[in-house]
Order: structure tokens, then C-alpha cells, then sequence
């Protein structure tokens, strides 16, 4: 074998978290009551593309989570030897991408780096030039035909991408017609087409402090934000819903022990908590180099860490709410006489209570992932976040931060961390708008009668 | 009134105690000093010696709870946990990393951090607040739909983003500004414009959304198809009776943070170089100086607790209904 897969353990976790929302999403299908109000979520075209941004962005996501270690040629005594590099899959699919770094900044589609260099001329003598970049525009004869051979390679690839996003529309209107989906199907896929086309032969973003392409690093960020946001549910979820549930259904001590766990926890500024959490687990990692064998899973335990920190900081709100909610629920005549009936405390809580606070939860969590996404890059900013090593919005924002100074500017890693990000979060705010307003009983609706 | 405050305080001992465990035992029980020391004085090449040294500097050379080798009451005071996490609650916080009184530097900072985050917080106030009056006025049109869609739009930025953008434009730009500092006193007023602007505009896309949504609660209730049947005017409408009775919501979230004001922006201050209580906390995570990082997430808690107990208080003003006993 050529590789030796690796799993993280942020992978695990989030195979984890797939494998249980196939498990739902199969539950739900057969059950039409349950699939009610998924059916008004997908009546909302803004809904339907925004999971259609949402699920590109996963696809990417999932397709990094896929991580391997290459194996190395040489082998005097026979023996395999593996890289200390972990990749991923995306890594081996946008192969060039990765592979092809500058020597330092360039401007997106620039032919040239940002610096000048000493360097000798035809003529032996020495002058410092703008040196041309080693892969970007490189196929060109001559500097000049640079906007012509953009222009082709946008038209080129944006027909194909275009045809190709015509046969999808075209597949998906068999099932679904909905224009306005369709045609963002289409342009989406014209546009990834002429990106795909350009991204062979150009910087399309530009390149980082080092000469990494951008559109690479805000393709890999991807993965980052997206586990900040949902591997913290994994954490939230169960202490939320037990704690909260329990404490609303059984009252007294039970009630009074945790409605002070989270009365204190609640009372410390989430960012003061969180900094003073992150700061003691870099001491630990730090402290026991020996746990981790490759810097990947160094920086990946650094990742779980925070989820899990962020997980322990965040469950009071959404406990809170579950624990009103159960407060109330308890009350109504059908548990009243399921407990004339003698039913156990457990079976009341797993058939009468949870499934009633169902919606709740998922509101909560759809809501939450946003502002996940948006506190990552706040936290690596004031040091707290992700390890610097590992390619996120934060890391990206904080190392271009200081460029705006520079003269001309260097704003292209910003720009394109600031956009990549407004894409995803807004996608997610959306859709998580969508899926409030479907879930939350309290609405009233007309549907049925119509 | 009194014996309920009275109650208030008291209840929360408690929580404050239960802080001041959890913090005591985030910084001196996962890690313990000497894996501190280690880290601060670099992991590798590193004495036992150096590693007494500093502790004996911080005074961290003392048992955690329990001194069984001093005297009676000493077995108790004369502790890591007496010295340094019970003593914060006469508000003794002790020495940063660089020998400074944390209590002075805290007294000194407080002016800094009021300056830019009172004015955000009172004109943010009125300009959600008008907003949000505004898209209710003109609910379920193209207008109060743009509204919504601006919001959305709005909160999906990265606060970061604000802040970068607003410095590039105003300050490297337009050259209306400088971009960061500050100076104290009335001719500040040029540094503390553009991070106040920032702050508000930010806050803009969440907060009158959430606005948005309380005075429509307020709208669909009896009391407001009433003043309409009685012939008053949308706008008397919505200005006397709906933002009234919206009030309670409104101060629930509003009166919480009051306190937190003196705490600052982290992230305002940092990039604004403005010398108040948010700069500092980042200054100290990023040295990695833990006692300052511990002061401030004492002090954060013990005014949450003073806003909680602010809001209850604010409640009887507001709605004569109320009465705390």
C-alpha cells in the first residue's frame, strides 16, 4: 500500500456525528409526522440555497476529514516508511494547489511577486525586479497575453461548468422544480467551472506571507470552522438535555444542584472562561510532547480541545431553556396521567418530554453554529483559538492582519477569509431562520386547511 | 426592598464561591505550578532549581489547601488557595508576572474602558432601538423585509471585519482619524470616535433584530387593538403603549451588561491600543500571565451577579407591577 490512512481525532468524532445524523435522517423518513416541518423548511427557496452552499462547504469538509499519510520511496532495509506530513484527500484532489507555493506574496492573478529581489540581467548587471512568479501564468508566451488567456479560461470553463450545472438543474427539476433553486444551482456550477479552469494556471486569490496559494488555505479553513461548529454540539447536546431535562422533571435538590452548576459556570464571561480553559490546556499539551507523533495530531488534539472547551462554556443557555420547557411540559394532563398510570420516571422522560423538546434543541444548534463559526476567528485572534499550525478563517485573518499597513496593500488573504466566512455563516443564519420558523410551534400556521 | 436585596446579595456568596473554585482549580489543579513553571521558563532545559525559584517568587511554593505543616490557623491561611483565590474576594488580587499591583492597574484601566464602551452601549441603545421601532412601524412590507435581509446580512460579518475595514477606510484612507491610541482626558475624543462608530455599527445586524422581535410580540397582544380602536395615531401607538410595555424584555438583556461595561472590548481595545481593562486580559493571555487572567474572571462574574441583581431593581422602576419582596 502506497498511503496508511490516518484518523484524528477530530475525524472520528466527526464520522461519528454523520453516522448518527444518517441515523436520524432514516428515523425521520419513514415517520411522516416528523417530517412535517423538514417539508416547510424545503419550502423556502432561500432555505433550499442555502443547503445547497452548506452542502458544497461539506462536501469539502468531509472530503479533508479523509486524512493519510503518503509513503516515502526510498526504503534501504525494505522496510515502509511513512511521511510525517498527514494530507487529506482534498489534499491529493486539488493536488497543484497545494503543491505549487511562491517564494512570498502575489496579488491574485499576478504574474509577478510582491517584492522586489536582486537579480541579473541578460547583460550580467545587477537589478532589483519584481522576479516573475515560479507557476503562476507561467504557460504564457508573453505578459500581455495574460487578460485574453483569463478571459478564455473564464469563458472555456464557465461553459462547461454552465452545461454541467444545465444537466444537474435538469436532473434535480425531474424531482424538485424549483426555478430559483435550479438556476443557483447553475450558477454556482459556472462559476466553480471558470474558478476550477483559472485555479490551473493562476493564483486566482493570490498568495500568503510564505507563497501559499489562498484559495487553498480558504478551502482547508473550511473544514476548521465547520468542526468548531458542529463537534461542540457533541458536547453541548448531551450535558444540555439530561441536565436541563432532569432538572425540570425531577425538581428539588436535583433542580437546585443544577440550576447552581450553571448559575456559576453562566456567571463567568464566556470569553474570560474560555481564555482561562485554553490557556491551562496549552500548558498540559505542552508540557507532554510525547503524546503526539505527528504535528497534525498535535494540532488536531488542540482542535478537539476547543470544541470540547467551547462545548463546557455554552451548554447553560440552551440548559436553561430545556429546563423551562420541561418545567412546563410536566404540568400537562398527558404526563399527569402517565404518572397515574403508574409509568416510570424513565419512560415518561424518553416518550413524553424529550421528543417535545426536540425542537428546541435543534433550533438552539442550527442558531449556535454561526456564531461558532464567527467566535473561531475571534478566538485564534486573542490567542485562545486553534493552533497556529492548523489553516483556519482565525489563523488566516491573524496573520494578514498586519499587512494592511503595507504599501502597495496586501489585502487579498484578508479579503478572501472575510468572504469565505460571510458565505458559510450566512448560508447558515438563513437556513437556521428557516428552520426556526418551521419548528417553532408557537408560530401559528393555516396549513391543512388549505 | 432592602431585605430582598439583602437576600439578593446573599445568594450570591454561593455562585461567587463556587467561581473561585472552579477558577482555583482551572489554574492550579489541572496544571500544577511546577508544570507552570516549566512552561514559562521553557520546557526543555530547565532546573529544578529555577523551578523552586519561581514558585517561591509567586508565592507558589505553598501546599493547595491544606498546610499541616503550620500552626493552627495557619493550616488554612497559609495556603495557595487562602492566599491567592480567597483573597479575591475582599478584591486582593495580587501581583501580574511583572511585579504590578493588579488592583492598581485594574483602578487605573477602568477610565479607559468606560470612554469607548458607555458611549457604545448609549448610542447603540437608541439606534437598535429606533431601528428595530422602525421596521415594526412598517412591518410586513418590502421595507421592513429589506430591513430584515440588511440585519441578517449585517450579523454574518465577522466582528473582526468591522473593526479592519472601519480602521482601513476612516483612518488609512480618509486620514479622518489616527488609527489606534489614546491619550486620556477631552482631547481623546479623536480616539475613541472611530472604535465607538465601530462598536455600534457592529452590534447593528443582532441587536435590532432581537429588538424586532419583541416589539412584534408586544403588537399582536389586546392592548394594542384596543388603543387602535380607540382612534390613536401608529406611531402614538407604537411610542407610548408598545415601547412601554416592551420595556421588561428590553431590560432583561440591556441592564445585564451595564456592569460588564467597565470590563471593555477585547478585541476594540486591542486593535485601537486603548490602555483599559480588554487590553490588558489580552495583553496577559498572550504572556500567559495566569494570576491577571484569574483576577479578571473573578472580577467579570462578581459584576454579572451586580447586573443580574441591576435588572431586578430596574424592573420596579419601570413596571409598578413589580415588587420585590
Amino acid at each position: 500500500m502506497s498511503f496508511i490512512p490516518v484518523v484524528l481525532w477530530s475525524d472520528a468524532l466527526v464520522f461519528l456525528l454523520v453516522g448518527v445524523i444518517v441515523m436520524a435522517a432514516l428515523y425521520i423518513r419513514k415517520r411522516e409526522h416528523l417530517m412535517l416541518p423538514w417539508k416547510r423548511v424545503a419550502r423556502s427557496n432561500v432555505a433550499l440555497v442555502s443547503m445547497l452552499v452548506l452542502s458544497v462547504f461539506l462536501v469539502i469538509g468531509l472530503l479533508d476529514t479523509l486524512h493519510y499519510r503518503a509513503a516515502l520511496p526510498q526504503s534501504s532495509n525494505g522496510e515502509k516508511v511513512y511521511s510525517p506530513e498527514v494530507l487529506s484527500a482534498f489534499d491529493t484532489l486539488v493536488g497543484p494547489l497545494r503543491t505549487r507555493t511562491e517564494k512570498t506574496y502575489s496579488a491574485p492573478f499576478a504574474l509577478h511577486l510582491y517584492a522586489k529581489e536582486s537579480m541579473t540581467d541578460a547583460q550580467g548587471n545587477v537589478v532589483r525586479e519584481y522576479p516573475r512568479l515560479q507557476y503562476g501564468g507561467v504557460h504564457l508566451a508573453h505578459e500581455s497575453q495574460r487578460n485574453m488567456d483569463v478571459l478564455k479560461r473564464v469563458a472555456n470553463g464557465g461553459v462547461v461548468g454552465f452545461l454541467f450545472g444545465c444537466l444537474l438543474a435538469w436532473l434535480l427539476g425531474r424531482r424538485v422544480p424549483r426555478l430559483p433553486v435550479q438556476i443557483a444551482l447553475v450558477v454556482f456550477a459556472t462559476l466553480a467551472g471558470a474558478g476550477i479552469d483559472l485555479a490551473n494556471a493562476y493564483h486566482v486569490l493570490g498568495t500568503d506571507k510564505v507563497g501559499q496559494d489562498v484559495l487553498y488555505l480558504s478551502l482547508k479553513s473550511i473544514r476548521t470552522g465547520l468542526i468548531i461548529g458542529t463537534l461542540t454540539t457533541l458536547v453541548t447536546l448531551p450535558l444540555a438535555l439530561f441536565l436541563g431535562v432532569a432538572a425540570g422533571y425531577f425538581r428539588g435538590w436535583v433542580d437546585d444542584v443544577i440550576q447552581y452548576i450553571y448559575t456559576v459556570l453562566s456567571s463567568i464571561p464566556s470569553v474570560l472562561l474560555i481564555a482561562a480553559a485554553v490557556l491551562m490546556m496549552q500548558v498540559t499539551i505542552d508540557t507532554h510532547p510525547e503524546w503526539f507523533d505527528t504535528s497534525a495530531a498535535r494540532a488536531d488534539m488542540r482542535l478537539v480541545a476547543l470544541c470540547l472547551i467551547l462545548g463546557l462554556t455554552s451548554w447553560t443557555g440552551l440548559c436553561r431553556l430545556l429546563r423551562g420547557e420541561t418545567l412546563k411540559l410536566r404540568e400537562m394532563e398527558y404526563i399527569q396521567a402517565a404518572q397515574a398510570f403508574g409509568v416510570s420516571s424513565m419512560r415518561i422522560l424518553s416518550r413524553h418530554i424529550m421528543p417535545n423538546v426536540m425542537h428546541i434543541i435543534l433550533i438552539a444548534l442550527v442558531m449556535d453554529f454561526s456564531a461558532l463559526v464567527l467566535a473561531e476567528a475571534v478566538l485564534s485572534y486573542v490567542g485562545v483559538g486553534v493552533d497556529p499550525s492548523m489553516i483556519s478563517f482565525g489563523t488566516m485573518i491573524n496573520g494578514a492582519r498586519l499587512e494592511m499597513g503595507r504599501e502597495p496593500m496586501v489585502w487579498w488573504s484578508l479579503a478572501s477569509a472575510f468572504v469565505f466566512m460571510l458565505i458559510l455563516v450566512l448560508a447558515a443564519n438563513l437556513l437556521a431562520d428557516a428552520v426556526r420558523d418551521a419548528f417553532d410551534p408557537r408560530l401559528n400556521r393555516t396549513e391543512g386547511k388549505a | 426592598m432592602i431585605a430582598y436585596l439583602i437576600r439578593r446579595i446573599l445568594y450570591a456568596i454561593p455562585i461567587l464561591i463556587g467561581v473561585n473554585l472552579l477558577t482555583f482549580a482551572l489554574f492550579f489543579v489541572v496544571n500544577t505550578p511546577d508544570d507552570m513553571a516549566r512552561m514559562q521558563l521553557g520546557i526543555k532545559r530547565v532546573t529544578p532549581e529555577a523551578i523552586d525559584k519561581w514558585k517561591q517568587q509567586r508565592g507558589y511554593d505553598k501546599p493547595l489547601f491544606l498546610n499541616t505543616a503550620a500552626d493552627s490557623a495557619g493550616t488554612f491561611t497559609d495556603t495557595i488557595f487562602w492566599n491567592k483565590s480567597a483573597s479575591m474576594f475582599v478584591f486582593d488580587f495580587g501581583y501580574s508576572d511583572d511585579g504590578r499591583s493588579i488592583s492598581h492597574e485594574i483602578t487605573q484601566r477602568m477610565g479607559p474602558s468606560l470612554a469607548i464602551a458607555l458611549p457604545t452601549f448609549l448610542i447603540g441603545l437608541v439606534v437598535y432601538v429606533s431601528f428595530a421601532l422602525l421596521m415594526t412601524l412598517f412591518r410586513a412590507t418590502a421595507l421592513d423585509m429589506a430591513g430584515v435581509a440588511l440585519c441578517v446580512f449585517l450579523m454574518s460579518i465577522s466582528g473582526l471585519f468591522y473593526i479592519i475595514g472601519g480602521q482601513f477606510l476612516v483612518s488609512k484612507l480618509w486620514h479622518l482619524v489616527p488609527i489606534s491610541g489614546y491619550i486620556g482626558g477631552m482631547d481623546s475624543f479623536k480616539f475613541v470616535v472611530l472604535p465607538i462608530i465601530i462598536g455600534v455599527v457592529g452590534g447593528i445586524g443582532s441587536s435590532s433584530r432581537w429588538y424586532r422581535t419583541i416589539f412584534l410580540d408586544e403588537i399582536s397582544k389586546d392592548y394594542v387593538r384596543t388603543a387602535r380602536a380607540k382612534g390613536l395615531s401608529e406611531l402614538r401607538v407604537l411610542f407610548t403603549h408598545v415601547l412601554k410595555n416592551a420595556m421588561i424584555p428590553i431590560l432583561t438583556g440591556v441592564v445585564v451588561v451595564i456592569p460588564l461595561l467597565f470590563m471593555g472590548s477585547l478585541l476594540t481595545e486591542s486593535f485601537f491600543g486603548i490602555p483599559g481593562l480588554g487590553s490588558y486580559t489580552i495583553d496577559a493571555i498572550n504572556a500567559q500571565d495566569f494570576s491577571v487572567v484569574r483576577s479578571m474572571v473573578f472580577l467579570g462574574s462578581v459584576l454579572y451577579i451586580a447586573g443580574l441583581i441591576l435588572t431586578d431593581i430596574s424592573y420596579t422602576v419601570v413596571d409598578p407591577r413589580v415588587k420585590l419582596s
